[in-house]
Order: C-alpha cells, then sequence, then structure tokens
C-alpha cells in the first residue's frame, strides 16, 4: 500500500492509503468521539458525531469514513466543530428517556460517557420524544427502543457476524428505529437469543432479562434447598467487574463469594461439562459404528442449536443429542444429587451462572424437564451475578479461595477449557483418543484446534484419521454448512460456539465499553480464554473419563455412558422451526415503564 | 451499412397533412376530465365511421396547465381548451367533418381579448424555447413518431462519426449541467465513469422525482420517453456501460407503462440489444419502480433501493461514478438530463452554449405554479429573468396582487424576494441569491402568502421525508419543525429564531446526505429576506399576511385573543 501524506491540527504524518482519518488522527494520539462506529464491523456514518472539518470542503466530513488523501488538511477541534459534535450529542439527548440512574447500562454507558465528555450541562434543543412498547416477551433480551440512538450496531451483529439478521430500520424520518420487522417483538422473530447485540450496543435499549429478582427470592425461601453451578468461563471474567486484569482466575473467591450469598451448595458447571464430554465421545464413536450421519455438531450452545433448528433443520439429526452442560448439570442435581443427599427433588432449586442470555431460554425448553420438573430453575448471566454481589456488598478481592462442595463441584480440566473456543472439541479429543486407541495420551493438549480463528484439523486416532473443525459465531457456522453442503468439505466432528471467542464472549459477559473496534472487542473478549487454560493447567485430572467424581456418577447412578438411564436423562432431541412464529413459551405480560418525572 | 442506420443519417422534414388529435394527458388535464373528452371523441369518431382515418392519442402535458381539458387537432395546430365532452363532440362535428374552426372553444386572452387559435400563438408558448420538450404535446409516445422527428439520429452519429472520447468531450464542451438538483457537469460526470477501470458499468436515469410540484420528468417520460432511451444509449457507449436502469416512482403508472412499450419497441427496432445499428456496441436498458420515497432520488439511496434493500444513502466517498450499484462505476443522470444529449449531439455542442448564460447553457424546465395566471411547464433558456417567466410567460399574478416571493429549487431550494425579479435564473446566479434551480419547481407568492408558513411546509415535507438515518436529519429537522409550528401557532418566543439558524447550520453542515444538507434552504432564505414577517409572528403574536389561522393579521391584537385561537387549532 502506498503511503499518503497529509496534516491532521497541523501536525504532519504518513499513512497507508485507505486509512481512515480517524483511525490517522488516532494513530497520533488525537481522540475522535464516535458513537455508531465500531471498526470493521459498523460504520454507517450514522451518529454524526466523529466530525472533522477538512480544509476546503464545505461541510464537515465524518472521520470514520472519510479516507484520507495526499495533501488533506484535517482539523479535528476547531470550535465550530466541537461546537457541531456537543450539539449533536444534544440532538441525541433531546430523544432519550432521562433514565440514567435506573438505566441497566448507568456508568457503563457510551452515550452517557460521551454527554459527560462534551460538557453537556443543559440541553438547548428539547421538544417531543419516541415512545416505544419494551419488548420483553423473549425469554432472554429486553429491547427498550426509546434507549435506542440507532447506531445499526445489533443489526451489523446480527447481520454480518450472526448471519442472522433480524434487525433492520423500520420506519422513516423521526420515527425510525432500529428494530425487528414491523418494530415487532423478538419473540416473533428467528432470534438465535445470543445476546451480541447487547454487547455492542451503546446504552441500555439491549439487555437481558433480570433474573436477579427470582434468584434473591429462591434464597431467602428456608424450604429451599438453593443449589449453584458456574459456567467454566466465569471464573475468568466475573473478576472484571471488581477490577481484576482481564482473564484473571479467581475461582477460589467467587466460591468464596457465592456461599456468602447463601447458596446451600456450590457446585461447578464443569463437572456437567464433564459429563457431557463422555455421551457426546461416546455419541461420536457410535456414529462410526452406524456410519453416520455426518458429521457430528456439538450442542452445548443453545444459540447455535436454536439456529440450526431455524436455519438448517435438515441438519438435526446431526446435531449431538446430549444435553448442553447446564442442562445435564440440572437434572443430575435433581435426581442424582437429590438421592445421594437425601432431598426431596422438589426442593431443589438450581441456579446456573452463565456467561449467556441463552440459557435463560434453553431452560425453559419443554423437553428440559427430565427430572420430572424444570431442571434448571433460574439462570443468571456474569452482569448479574456481580450486580447481586455489589448488592449484598460482597468484595471479591476481600475473600479467601475457597473449594466446590462434593460431588457436583470435582471437575477435570476438560471441562474448564469449555468455556474456551476449541475448548468443547478438546475435552472430546482427550477422552475420544484414549478410548479408541486404548492408549494413554502422553500430553493432553490439542493447540491444533486452539485458535481465534476458523480451525480445522485432521486428528489421527488408530487407524481412524478424525477430521474436525471448530467455528464460532453463526456466521462462520454458516459458511461452514453452506461449504459442508456442496462438498468443498467434510468432517467428523464440529464444535459450533454462537459468540465470538467462544463462551468467554458470550452475550452475558461484562461488557466493554474501551474500544470501538469490533476486533480489539473480540480479542480483550479472548484474553479471557487464557485463564481458563491456566486453570486447566493446574488440574489434577484434565481429562473428564479421570475424574473419580464422574466415574462414581456413572458407578453408583448412570451405569456406563450412553445406558439407557443417561439416554433418558442426558440426551434429548431437536425441533424444526418456523423463521416467524412465536415460540410456546410461558407467556409474560408487558412490563409498563414507569414514569419517573 | 444496417438500412435502419442510412434512415437515421438522412435528414427528413415530416408530412403533415393528414389529421391527427392530441389529448393534454397532464396531471391538471387528467383530474379535469380529460380521459372522458377523450371517450367523447372516440365515440363520436367511430358514430361517424372515421375513426380509422383520424387517430386520437393521449399525450404528455401540452403546457399551460390552466387551458386543461385541451387539445390539439393537427394538421393546423389548432388548440381547443376547457373542454367538456359535449365540446368534443362539437368539434368531431364542426372540425373534422365540417372543417370549420369551433371559435367558442379557442383561447382568448384574458388582456388583448385576441383570439389565439395556435398554440404557438399564445404568450405563454412563443416566450418559450422547447428544446427538451420538443416533443412532448407534438407527437406520441410511439417509436414511429419519435424517428420521424429525427429520433435515434444523434445515436447515429455517435456511433458511426464519433468515439466515446468524443462524445464525452462534446458533453464537456455543451457545458451541460445535471438536471436534477445538484447542477453538477455532466461531462465530468461521465468522464469519471468512462475512466473508472471495471469489468461491467451501469447507466441509471434518475426518474425519481419527487419535488412537489414539479413534473416536468414525468411529461418527458409520458410524452417522449424515446429521447431519453436516446440519451441513455449514448451515455451508455460513452461510458463503456452496457446495462442501464430507468428508476422510476410507482406513482407514475403512465410513465413506467410508456417506458415500457418504448423499450419494446427500440428492442424490436434492435435499438436496444446486441450490436446495435451493426457497429459492435451492445446496451439493453430495464424498468426499475421506487416506492415513492423522496430521500431514493438522492444517488446513493437509489443505489440502495436497486440493490433491494431500504433506500437509505450512504456516505460518499466512494462515488456512485467510482464504486455504485454492485460496486461497479455507474453514471446517474437525471431524466431532463438525458433529455438533452440528442440534441448536443446531433447539433454540437456548439449551438447548445449558444443559449443560456456562460456557465449555465442550455435551457431548463421549470414547474411554474402558484398565484399566477398560467401556470405548466415552462422551458426557458437559462438566464431568463424572473420577471420574465411571471409577466411575461404566465400572465402575471391574479387580482394584479403584488409580487412577493417565488420559491425556486422546490424543498431544497430557497425563496427569492422582490429585488431578484430581474435576476437571471441560471446555476450561479441563484445560488448566490441563496437558492438553486434544484429540479425546477417553481412557485409563485403574493402578498397573501405567508413565509413562515412555507418554511414550516417545506420543512414539514423534508422532516417526513428524512429516511432517519444520521442524527441532524432525524432530530434536527424535527426540531426545527416544532420551534416553527411554535412560531406559526402563536407560541413562538425570542431565541427561537436563533436556535432555528443554529440547527439549520448544523444540518446544513453535517447531514450524510443532500436531503439533510439543504433541507433548512427554505428557512434560512426566507429568514434571510422575511425576518420581519418571523419577528412578526413571534412578538406581535401576528401573521402580516393573514395566512397563519391561529394568528391575527391585524397589528395590536390582545396577547390573550391570540393564545386563545392558537389553542384551538394547534397541531
Amino acid at each position: 500500500m502506498p503511503k499518503l501524506k497529509l496534516w491532521i491540527d497541523e501536525q504532519e504524518i504518513e499513512v497507508e492509503e485507505g486509512t481512515t482519518v480517524l483511525e490517522a488522527a488516532r494513530g497520533i494520539g488525537i481522540d475522535i468521539p464516535t458513537l455508531c462506529y465500531l471498526k470493521d464491523l459498523n460504520a454507517p456514518a450514522a451518529c454524526r458525531v466523529c466530525l472533522v472539518q477538512v480544509e476546503d470542503r464545505p461541510t464537515m466530513d465524518c472521520s470514520c469514513v472519510l479516507p484520507v488523501s495526499e495533501g488533506m488538511r484535517v482539523l479535528t477541534h476547531t470550535p465550530a466543530v466541537l461546537e457541531a459534535r456537543k450539539e449533536m450529542i444534544e440532538l441525541l439527548l433531546s430523544d432519550h428517556p432521562f433514565e440514567c440512574l435506573t438505566c441497566e447500562r448507568n456508568l457503563n454507558c457510551e452515550l452517557q460517557r460521551l454527554a459527560k465528555r462534551y460538557g453537556i450541562r443543559d440541553l438547548q434543543f428539547s421538544g417531543s420524544r419516541n415512545h416505544f412498547p419494551i419488548d420483553d416477551l423473549s425469554p432472554s433480551v429486553v429491547r427498550e427502543p426509546d434507549k435506542c440512538i440507532r447506531c445499526r450496531r445489533c443489526l451489523a451483529v446480527c447481520e454480518y457476524y450472526q448471519a442472522v439478521g433480524i434487525y433492520r430500520m423500520v420506519e422513516r424520518s423521526f420515527n425510525a428505529i432500529v428494530g425487528p420487522a414491523y418494530n415487532g417483538s423478538l419473540m416473533e422473530t428467528p432470534c438465535i437469543y445470543c445476546g451480541q447485540c447487547i454487547t455492542v450496543c451503546p446504552t441500555g435499549a439491549l439487555h437481558e432479562q433480570d433474573s436477579t429478582a427470582r434468584v434473591w427470592e429462591a434464597l431467602r425461601d428456608p424450604e429451599l434447598h438453593v443449589v449453584v453451578q458456574t459456567a467454566p468461563s466465569i471464573r475468568c471474567s466475573i473478576g472484571e467487574e471488581f477490577g481484576y486484569p482481564v482473564g484473571t482466575p479467581v475461582a477460589g473467591q467467587m466460591i468464596a463469594a457465592l456461599r456468602r450469598l447463601g447458596f446451600d451448595r456450590v457446585f461447578d458447571d464443569c463437572f456437567g461439562a464433564d459429563v457431557t464430554v463422555m455421551e457426546e465421545a461416546t455419541e461420536l464413536l457410535e456414529r462410526f459404528e452406524r456410519g453416520g450421519p455426518f458429521p457430528q455438531f456439538t450442542s452445548c450452545c443453545p444459540s447455535w442449536v436454536r439456529f440450526c433448528e431455524l436455519f438448517y433443520p435438515e441438519l438435526n439429526e446431526n446435531l449431538s443429542e446430549v444435553k448442553s452442560p447446564q442442562q445435564v448439570f440440572g437434572v443430575l442435581a435433581k435426581t442424582y444429587y437429590a438421592q445421594e443427599a437425601g432431598l426431596d427433588p422438589e426442593r431443589i432449586f438450581v441456579v446456573s451462572i452463565m456467561p449467556c442470555v441463552s440459557k435463560k431460554y434453553e431452560l425453559l425448553r419443554p423437553e428440559m424437564n427430565d427430572s420430572g420438573r424444570r431442571d434448571v430453575d433460574a439462570e443468571l448471566t456474569t452482569r448479574e451475578f456481580a450486580q447481586m454481589l455489589f448488592q449484598a456488598g460482597i468484595d471479591l478481592r476481600k475473600l479467601p479461595e475457597e473449594d466446590f462442595d462434593a460431588p457436583m463441584g470435582r471437575a477435570s480440566g476438560a471441562g474448564i477449557i469449555f468455556g474456551s473456543t476449541g475448548g468443547v472439541m478438546e475435552a472430546a479429543l482427550r477422552t475420544a483418543y484414549e478410548w479408541v486407541t486404548g492408549e494413554e495420551l502422553k500430553d493432553v493438549e490439542f493447540p491444533q484446534v486452539r485458535s481465534d480463528k476458523y480451525k480445522d484439523a485432521e486428528i489421527p486416532m488408530g487407524d481412524l484419521r478424525l477430521k474436525v473443525a471448530v467455528a464460532r459465531g453463526t456466521g462462520e457456522a454458516r459458511r461452514l454448512i453452506e461449504a459442508l453442503k456442496k462438498g468443498q468439505k467434510e468432517y467428523h466432528f464440529v464444535e459450533v460456539m454462537a459468540c465470538p471467542a467462544g463462551c468467554v464472549g458470550g452475550g452475558g459477559q461484562p461488557i466493554y465499553i474501551e474500544t470501538n473496534d469490533w476486533n480489539e472487542q473480540v480479542a480483550h473478549r479472548s484474553r479471557r480464554s487464557g485463564g481458563l487454560y491456566q486453570l486447566d493447567r493446574q488440574m489434577e485430572h484434565r481429562q473428564s473419563h479421570k475424574n473419580p467424581a464422574v466415574i462414581r456418577l456413572y458407578r453408583d447412578f448412570l451405569g456406563h455412558p450412553g445406558s439407557e438411564k443417561a439416554h433418558r436423562l442426558l440426551h434429548t432431541g431437536y425441533h424444526s422451526r418456523r423463521l416467524y412464529a412465536p415460540e410456546p413459551l410461558p407467556k409474560k405480560e408487558h412490563k409498563q415503564r414507569v414514569p419517573l418525572r | 451499412m444496417s438500412t435502419l442506420l442510412g434512415e437515421l443519417t438522412r435528414e427528413r422534414v415530416r408530412p403533415e397533412t393528414e389529421h391527427r388529435l392530441l389529448v393534454c394527458g397532464g396531471i391538471p388535464c387528467s383530474s379535469k376530465g380529460c380521459r372522458e373528452v377523450k371517450e367523447s371523441l372516440d365515440d363520436e369518431l367511430r358514430r361517424r365511421g372515421i375513426a380509422a382515418e383520424i387517430p386520437v392519442e393521449i399525450v404528455g402535458c401540452i403546457g399551460d396547465c390552466s387551458l386543461g381539458p385541451a387539445i390539439i387537432v393537427y394538421p393546423e395546430g389548432i388548440l381547443y381548451q376547457k373542454l367538456t365532452p359535449d365540446d368534443a363532440r362539437t368539434i368531431v362535428r364542426e372540425h373534422l367533418v365540417g372543417g370549420r374552426v369551433v371559435e367558442a372553444l379557442l383561447h382568448r386572452d384574458p388582456r388583448s381579448d385576441e383570439i389565439l387559435r395556435q398554440r404557438e400563438t399564445m404568450p405563454f408558448y412563443c416566450g418559450q424555447t422547447r428544446l427538451v420538450l420538443r416533443n412532448c404535446g407534438v407527437i406520441s409516445a410511439h417509436i414511429d413518431d419519435y424517428l420521424k422527428y429525427r429520433g435515434y439520429a444523434a445515436l447515429a452519429r455517435a456511433l458511426t462519426e464519433m468515439s466515446p472520447q468524443e462524445v464525452i468531450g462534446e458533453v464537456k464542451a455543451s457545458g451541460l449541467r445535471g438536471r436534477g438538483g445538484g447542477g453538477f457537469p455532466t461531462g465530468r460526470k461521465w468522464k469519471l465513469v468512462r475512466e473508472t477501470p471495471a469489468d461491467e458499468k451501469f447507466v441509471i436515469c434518475n426518474a425519481d422525482e419527487g419535488d412537489p410540484g414539479a413534473f416536468m420528468d414525468r411529461n418527458i417520460l409520458e410524452g417522449d420517453p424515446h429521447s431519453i432511451i436516446e440519451g441513455m444509449l449514448i451515455a451508455g457507449y460513452a461510458t463503456g456501460a452496457r446495462r442501464g436502469y430507468i428508476y422510476v416512482r410507482a406513482e407514475y403508472p403512465i410513465a413506467v407503462h410508456r417506458c415500457r412499450e418504448a423499450i419494446r419497441q427500440a428492442r424490436r427496432k434492435k435499438l436496444l440489444g446486441e450490436n446495435i445499428l451493426e457497429k459492435g456496441f451492445s446496451f439493453d436498458l430495464e424498468i426499475r419502480t421506487g416506492a415513492g420515497a423522496f430521500v431514493c432520488g438522492e444517488e446513493t439511496a437509489l443505489i440502495s433501493s436497486l440493490h433491494g434493500t431500504r433506500g437509505d444513502p450512504e456516505p460518499r466517498p466512494p462515488f456512485p461514478a467510482q464504486k455504485g450499484l454492485w460496486g461497479k462505476p455507474t453514471l446517474i443522470n437525471n431524466v431532463e438530463t438525458l433529455a438533452n444529449i440528442p440534441l448536443i449531439i446531433l447539433h454540437g455542442a456548439g449551438r447548445f452554449v449558444e443559449l443560456g448564460p456562460e456557465g449555465s447553457p442550455g435551457t431548463k424546465v421549470f414547474a411554474l405554479a402558484g398565484k399566477v395566471r398560467h401556470t405548466g411547464l415552462v422551458e426557458v433558456p437559462l438566464g431568463t429573468t424572473l420577471r420574465q417567466i411571471i409577466y411575461d410567460i404566465g400572465g402575471g399574478i391574479p387580482g394584479d396582487k403584488r409580487f412577493k416571493a417565488a420559491q425556486t429549487g422546490g424543498p431544497s431550494g430557497g425563496c427569492l424576494g422582490e429585488e431578484s425579479l430581474d435576476r437571471p435564473m441560471d446555476y450561479d446566479s441563484l445560488r448566490r441569491a441563496g437558492s438553486i434551480i434544484g429540479s425546477g419547481g417553481l412557485i409563485v407568492m403574493d402578498e397573501d402568502s405567508c413565509m413562515v408558513d412555507l418554511a414550516r411546509f417545506y420543512l414539514d415535507f423534508n422532516q417526513d421525508e428524512s429516511c432517519g438515518k444520521c442524527t441532524p436529519c432525524r432530530i434536527g429537522s424535527k426540531r426545527m419543525l416544532e420551534l416553527l409550528q411554535g412560531i406559526t401557532g402563536g407560541r413562538g418566543e425570542e431565541g427561537d429564531l436563533e436556535r432555528l439558524e443554529q440547527l439549520a447550520l448544523l444540518m446544513k453542515n453535517s447531514s450524510l446526505c443532500g436531503l439533510g444538507r439543504t433541507a433548512p434552504n427554505p428557512l434560512l432564505s426566507t429568514l434571510r429576506i422575511f425576518r420581519d414577517e418571523y419577528l412578526a409572528h413571534i412578538r406581535e403574536r401576528r401573521c402580516p399576511a393573514g395566512a397563519c389561522r391561529a394568528l391575527s393579521r391585524q397589528q395590536g391584537s390582545t396577547e390573550e385573543g391570540t393564545r386563545a385561537e392558537a389553542e384551538t387549532v394547534d397541531r
């Protein structure tokens, strides 16, 4: 790429052709504010906050989309530019509900931050405001369109990253809004509830269904025995909410905090993950005996499962019929654990803490009742978990390290890496390899399947060469499926996670607003994986089938992997779903917005 | 040499001896019942057994809308006005059968009381220079008629005598500027598309005419669709495009129908398709209809719409000439611009620049409307003064009221006051006066028109047509409209004008596309010329023109009375 010379605020610089003025300015330490922009994902030039003045141009330009040109002279903070940016923010605020104090994103909002940065103290312009109903009918995602600033990031992530595309601009002029078809409910769309739209929303227009009240209620109820399972990735992301560097493992403090919140038993979802590996590896080997169908897709991710059911129902047979770790854990908690502990399963309340908003949907699926009642009662995202700790005044940093409870708190390293992309694949390989070859692995790590890019590999297992692939994001999954259909690719086993970097980048994880570069955003989330692999290396057992608690479970309760009982409790089936039809889930009433002023 | 090519390059004079009836099918004539008049003519001709000899055709607007429903009888060129179905039977009986012109149905000039038999003798027409509208109301939309009038001769000339570069050179030399509103030099646009390397290029005719009151594009498409096809063919040859689209609004069903027919006829004559005129040039056309969003006239929004997505504008650069339809270099020209092309190629740029002042050569069609005697499409050389258009051609203001202002350029344009009556109407002169030629809307206002209400009307239009993508246009225009509604509704406050100016400047400076950038123009120009009128609304709760119902006309009305009135009509 040839270099071009230009001046930004009188500073002479040389940058590659094709660079935007915004990036060029950032390169020399000038931070032009943005709002709708998310580099490499979304640049509609819609918010008009990143204005600059280029000499000899009649109007101002949005620096986020303006390519540099030779000899260009850019001024980024003339009084007129600063005034225009300020007025732009004021206009946005004039159509925004002033509910910052009661907003989900209070103190973590990009609009709020901009208002502070530009010293907005009063609005010069005011007038009528848009009022749209709150959509809280979906089990996972709540939309508050009044807080939408029409940045289209949700649209971009859904359309281009996830290849689902439920969001569009609807209506026009002052009433234009980003929303699903006819500005209806997410419930009536092929939304896969991945919650990526939540993680990129600059304001509180999108957030998860709040389950904290339900959990507080359960904790308060003396009749209930409340057990909690924590997903693998939580131990490496909850720390962020308490000021730890990203990816710091804080499992010990997290467990202590959960005890202090009042949970009767603190269990590990990685135990559920280990059981999932046992069943899923067994299923894979059975497919080899039966001759397919291949590839076998993982089914741990409810958004991916839903994506498949919606868009590729013909592949339902290819989805592993083993439930996700959350549901495996849930059903075992109310059967196996109830039996072990001598508890009435009706009195057991299972809470899961997940990096995910889709798990709220998954636990409501009608088939997730194999214990005779709802297997998992409530799910909290990492953010909701942090919220509860804040409410209770529990500071993670001041807590001692504690350990999970037995029996369902004992996990292997394989269960822990489930939280990272490629982790489910690697965990399955660690077990399948030994089962197929009968040899013990010297090195249990499979770096071939670890990557933050699309990855495929051939794993030699005795006579068998297992062809595997790992995809994250349903967009990547869609491309993979299309390639499979065209016969361009052939695999035996494919892991798909709907979120970038896997569960560490899930829709329920802490929201990171310090960057407006999508790749940097994904990289930030990937860093959480580092902690998981670190924990894995410290584990005594690193393979699911060598986890003594798992061995005991099969010896005392399930029999063997793939047994009739295991099938009844741990396996499930899939449906073909219509794209635009309401789900048969428990009905809810629309929440009424309480006027605050 | 192909026989058609031989025919096209020969000079011909059209023999006009047979009877032929042209019924004006413009919008006002249609709403006044031109269809019933045509049916009556058909009936009567059939009844007398002469329907086969005398064709009756509905054509595009023939001009003066105040005369409708109107017909022209050829070969004499007699214009009959304000007809009823009964009148139509009289014309057949007296004129076509009896050979006597029906004096009672002719136009009488109100000033001289003189009877004017032919269109060409009327002041409304003789003041005009009809080049772009040369065929409108003169021939039918059929290709045979167009060919009789040297149709496709310019294409033949371009393909046989000129290289693509020479065609572009000729268009550049003509100084033709975009007639759709922007006024960008057409030749430069063509050159840019020609010089952008790509495996595929496109030509788009922008027929998404959306300015309220402007209908010149519709008229050309309905009255002379082949001139557009010919212009697009020449543009395709010059730029290297092999494929073209006419993007026309679905609200123009007759235009859509005529264009479709015209394309079919041109294909049959092998003037569209492969190896046109056996010169190795291939080009074909399709029609795409838009759903009537004003913003789709903006080039990037139009392309979004052609892509099948919502018609939202995109940031520029890249310009459509570099990266347009399907990411390929794309030439987008307006209907009227394209209609000029055959003339320029046929008669040469030299003849073209003789018309109009330096920098704005050629003619422009204005849609003359408002407080003026004769309304309709008026084509004059650029540089004609406002006074000439309003008084000489338009016949002045009815009731001899005083001229107050003229709005040019539609919702993106501005107002010209009395001091501009002798200002030449051309691109640069109007820009200096704070307005634009735009697509040619021209609305005349007299002393009864309220300038604040005018600004409110246009802002209401722009606000409603905003796509809502960018902040200044979505929210800024709403806030401006609310302020203006407050002022016309008797709730204006000190500081409102300053806030309006601040928002107007912001919109101009920072909106994403042309719609938002020009939306404040009507406000800014009226505010500059008629600030006192705004202040009277705010400080005295008075509308000097008496148009704002919430306000009184007289000076010194009581505050309370105005308030009460304001509440009753509050929107």
